[in-house]
Order: C-alpha cells, then structure tokens, then sequence
C-alpha cells in the first residue's frame, strides 16, 4: 500500500494552523522554499496565493493544508520525511505566521528503504489545480 | 565543545539606542498607522533593545505617495547635484563609521571587527562609486543615414520597491538604494523585520541630506508591509534579495502589474582546491587554507557562502588537517568584543534551522570533522544564537551538500579529475558564487569559464568591491548588482529618432 505521508505535523504546528485558518478565514497551503536568508524554510500562504504548476510537487496534505516543493528542489528532498513544527523567532519572507512572533519550521527524518517503497505518489502543482 | 576558542575581550560599549523607531517617510518620522511597534530581539544575549514601527499598507500607501510626490523634482535633479548627495551621504556614515557598525552588530550580531572592517567600510565606498560613476555617465547617439539621428537618452523608471535581506542589513540596503538615488528613482525601502534598526539609526543620520519622499523606510512583516509594496500598482520595479518562494511570490506580483524585477537568490557556492594548491608550504598555500575557511565569515550567513569545499583527493590530507585546525582556532565569543571572530546567527529560528541540518547531515552520514553543534557561551550570552563552526565529509547529493543552511557550516568532498571537479560545482539549483584555487595559468581561466555562476572567485574569496558585477546564474536569480550596469536595471532608455530631412516620404 502506497499510503505512507511524506509530511508529518506536531500539535503545535497544527494549533498555529488552527489560529490562522480563523484569522484569516480560509484554508492556507504551504510551499517549501529553497536558496538564502530564509530560504530551506516552509512558507504558508493563503489557499491559492501563491500560483504553483508543473515546475512544483505536491507531497500531500498536512492537517488539511496542501504541502509543495519545487521539482528540482523534490529530488534531493524525496528520501526524507518532512515534520512541520513551530519555533519561536522571527523570519522574514510573506509567511502568513510571522507576526505571531514564531516561524514554521521542518524537522527531518531519513526514509527506510521500506517505507521508501511505500510513500504516496506525488503529483505536480498543476494536476493538483486540474483535479 | 572541543572545538570552542573563547574570545577574552571585554565587549565595547554600547551606543545610545531609542526605545522605538517610526517610519521615515517624505522626510520625516512617521508614527505606524495601526500605533503598533514590535520588538527587535539582539542575536547577540536573546534581549529586546529596540522597537520597531509595525508598517501596514496604509503606511506604505503613505510611503508611496511620498515619493511619487517627489518623483518629478528628483528624476531631473542634475546628475551633479545626484552624485553630490550621495557623496555627502558617504562623508557622513564614514564620520559615524564606528557607531554604526556596533548597531549593526547588536541589529545582526556579527562580530564588531567585521561589521567594522567589511560592512560599513564598503557601503561608505558604495555610495561612492554610484555618485562617481553618473558623473562619467553617457547616453548614445547614433546616425542613421545623413538626415536621422537616433538617440538613446537614460530616463529613471520612477518610483521602486526594494525588499533588504538581514544578513548584511545596511550593506544590501546600500546595494539597492545607492544605483536606484543614482539612477533618479525614489525609492520605498522594506528592510528586514529580524533586523529593521541599524537603518533607521542610519536615517537619523543621512534623513535630511535628501529631498523629502526620495527615500523612505517602511518597517514591518513581509506579508503585512512587504506584500503590499511587493504587489502595488504604484510601484515600477521591484528589487529583493532573499530566498526562492518569496522570489516567485513577488514575481507573480510583478507579473500582475507587468513590471521588471531584479532577484538575488542565494546559492550553494561550490569552493574548489586543485592539487597544485598544495605543492608547497608557503604564503599561498595558507591563504587557501584560509579561503576554504571563509565559509565562517559572518557566519555563513552570506550568500555566496563557499559552503562546499571540493578538493582534490591527493592533497585532501594535508589540505583539511590545516583547514580543521584553522577552523578550530576561530574565536567565539561577545560579538562586541574586539578579539571574537565568529558571532551568533542572526535570529532564533535561523538557529533552530542550522541545528536541523546539522542533524540531517549526521542522519545522512555525513562525517563531523569539527564542531557539530551549537555553542553555549556564558557571561551574560546564554540566550543568544550560537553555532560552532562546523565541517561535515560526505558527497554532493546529500542535502548538506544541495541547500544553503545559512550557517558556519561547510560539506567537504573530494575529486580525481578536473571533469569531476567542474561537475560537482555544477551539480547544484544555485550559479551565484563559486571559488577556484590553483597554481596552474590554464586552470585559472579555464575552470571558471566552466562554472555555472555568476561570480567566480579566483585565487581569493568573498572580496565584493564596487565594479565587480554580483549576481546569479540558474535559481540564484537575475540582475547584477554591485556594478555601474545596476543603473540600467532602474532606468528606461528613451530613443528619439529624429529626421532632420525636410522631403517627405512619398506614400500619401
């Protein structure tokens, strides 16, 4: 069964998620960002604000929110499990959380071979908006 | 913590620092529209010593108006007046020079002797270039035939946006404003919410050389003060530096409103160490044991940090055991104190990230050299953001080796052949920075041209003085800062073809 989440939570990445879902009245999606400054951080955006396509991967949903990656980025991503977490501190970028004072962050986990076999098939950004 | 050499010094003191800054709009200090400050936290002990304006869009809105109100006066400014401004802005931060540079250490905490030796020292210089380099300036003029002249006259593009990193905050801020002044823009100016006050300490200082409305500075949140610059239909380009998502956020942005961006991306800069560096024991051969150790510089949170050593296999022994002793003698300690070599990243998270990739790296089998870990400093800095300097051994496709950590932390591999060499540098998203170490003339040429990135050290590493052109290949982004060509990327060009023919065509 190919059912194994690439993106994992914890609880105190969903109550942050909880807590802008209400301010901002919608459903938020993320995309990991690569590259300096707060790049290798994930960015969470309103639903739709940020326009992916094909050059993007989709690696799931996490707690309701599509997760995505860049294509080439993917590739030296796939191997290892992505856990979304909160740490207090202040980035930059347009990530929606920030005001809060705390920043999205992954923390990282290598894949079996087993489990490699066994995650859920990715698609692209842009079969994601087809479906 | 075996790898720890504690500074000694006694921190300098500290300048005077305001409680709270506004805005600074049309020339003046301007309270936040939503009354809200937020908290500026020092890297340096976890401490808040400052506050910031909390900018919204009807700040920037503000903002905006400011400088499209002054747009008309500044873009037929004489090019002599420009540069003299900018001149007078130079004398003035190099009068302050030792002010600012303990502020931007507090603002970032970077150790006082760079900030001191580095950062101020060539945003004064910046200045310097952009005013002289529009005083030698010139426009085209070509002729077609006998009775048509075609002329190509320079027009600034009006009023721009610029977004500023927090890893060098006065010297990227310099960057961006120096050429777009220079080239007759006016500017709204976002800096970076980890560090927004080192430049408004700097606004006290230059804030009424200018016109009012032709620099303004708007503190605040990316998505709160950020995004409604980024995106304003009153803006005709944007200019960021930072990381890839935002870099396309912004450019969807600009695609909406059809206007022309520059992006500096950051990169995973490839460090390359040929045999013939170790063919003997001499000056040469330490100042490329100290090249590979610039990844330290700032620590690490640069760019173009040479965050990949790629040295060839026969000298990998003799090379790495001075590079790891060198590594090791790097002094941590108060970023103010003049003796520390290495201070602490720039904020909480950036810390939290780096220890990330340092687990990653270890998951991944990557070999720990030295360092590893984060460093725990007392006296006072318990709280404050500090890594050691850290080497892992291990090979290109793990992701310590394909995603800039932003910190003092460095991937090392080795390789049999020139061919090898040149396609582990390439083997990366990013072509911004990259450095080649050789003896040998045909290599020094050579292996550069081979190299995907804008910027290719040779025999040196990490210098950025005005009129070397900085930018990116591949995602590193687009654009070349740094450089007199900078002024093209805030102007138009205006051609008039004239004829000087009183004989009509003959079609109607």
């Amino acid at each position: 069964m190919n059912n194994l989440p690439r993106v994992l939570i914890t609880k105190a990445a969903m109550d942050v998620i909880d807590t802008l879902r209400r301010r901002f009245g919608t459903d938020l999606m993320f995309h990991q960002s690569g590259g300096c400054c707060d790049g290798s951080s994930p960015m969470c955006f309103e639903k739709g604000d940020f326009k992916v396509g094909g050059s993007d991967i989709w690696m799931g949903e996490v707690y309701g929110c599509d997760f995505f990656m860049s294509a080439d980025q993917f590739e030296y991503w796939k191997h290892t499990e992505l856990t979304l977490d909160v740490t207090p501190g202040r980035g930059s970028s347009f990530s929606i959380e920030i005001p809060m004072g705390i920043r999205f962050m992954i923390r990282f986990r290598l894949f079996t071979m087993e489990e490699f076999q066994n995650l859920i098939p990715t698609k692209t950004g842009e079969e994601v908006l087809e479906s | 913590m075996t790898t720890l050499t504690l500074s000694e010094a006694k921190p300098v003191e500290r300048p005077h620092i305001k409680e709270k800054y506004d805005h600074f709009i049309g020339g003046k200090w301007v309270a936040p529209s939503s009354g809200e400050y937020f908290d500026n936290i020092s890297p340096i002990d976890g401490k808040v010593f400052s506050k910031a304006a909390r900018g919204n869009k009807a700040d920037i809105e503000l903002a905006l108006d400011a400088a499209h109100a002054a747009f008309p006066s500044w873009s037929k400014t004489s090019v002599a007046v420009r540069s003299k401004l900018l001149n007078k802005i130079a004398d003035v931060i190099e009068e302050n020079l030792e002010m600012l540079a303990r502020i931007e250490t507090i603002d970032n905490g970077k150790a006082l002797r760079e900030s001191r030796a580095a950062d101020l020292p060539l945003v004064i210089d910046h200045f310097r270039y952009f005013a002289s380099v529009i005083r030698a300036d010139e426009s085209s003029i070509s002729e077609h035939d006998e009775h048509t002249v075609s002329i190509a006259l320079h027009e600034p593009l009006g009023v721009v946006a610029q977004i500023i990193p927090w890893n060098f905050p006065l010297l990227m801020a310099t960057w961006k404003i120096a050429p777009a002044l220079a080239a007759g823009c006016c500017t709204v100016v976002k800096p970076a919410e980890q560090t927004p006050t080192s430049i408004m300490v700097l606004m006290e200082l230059i804030g009424d050389i200018l016109p009012p409305g032709v620099l303004n500075i708007v503190t605040g949140f990316g998505v709160e003060a950020g995004k409604p610059l980024a995106s304003s239909n009153r803006v005709a380009k944007v200019s960021f530096t930072g990381e890839t998502t935002t870099g396309r956020l912004i450019m969807q942005y600009a695609s909406e409103n059809l206007v022309p961006v520059t992006m500096e991306l950051g990169g995973k800069s490839p460090n390359i160490f040929m045999k013939s560096v170790a063919d003997a024991d001499d000056d040469f051969f330490d100042k490329a044991v100290e090249g590979a150790v610039l990844f330290a510089l700032n620590q690490g949170e640069v760019c173009t940090c040479p965050s990949r050593i790629l040295v060839h296999e026969d000298i990998y022994d003799v090379f790495m055991e001075k590079v790891i002793e060198r590594t090791k003698a790097i002094k941590m300690g108060h970023p103010l104190a003049e003796d520390t070599m290495m201070g602490a990243q720039a904020s909480n998270d950036q810390f939290e990230k780096i220890l990330s990739y340092l687990d990653i790296g270890k998951q991944e089998g990557a070999e720990v050299l030295c360092g590893g870990d984060k460093a725990s400093l007392n006296s006072g800095l318990e709280n404050g953001y500090y890594i050691q300097p850290t080497i892992f051994k291990g090979h290109n496709k793990m992701r310590i080796f394909q995603e800039e950590i932003f910190g003092p932390v460095v991937s090392v591999t080795t390789f049999k052949t020139t061919e090898e060499a040149i396609a582990i540098a390439n083997d990366t998203m990013y072509g911004l920075g990259a450095g080649l170490w050789s003896r040998d003339a045909h290599e020094l040429y050579q292996i550069p041209r081979a190299i995907l990135a804008g910027r290719v050290w040779v025999n040196c590493y990490h210098a950025y003085p005005a009129h070397a052109p900085f930018g990116g290949y591949k995602k590193s982004g687009f654009g070349r800062e740094n450089h007199l060509m900078m002024l093209n990327h805030y102007r138009q060009t205006k051609n008039m073809l004239i004829s000087y023919d009183k004989k009509k065509l003959g079609f109607f």
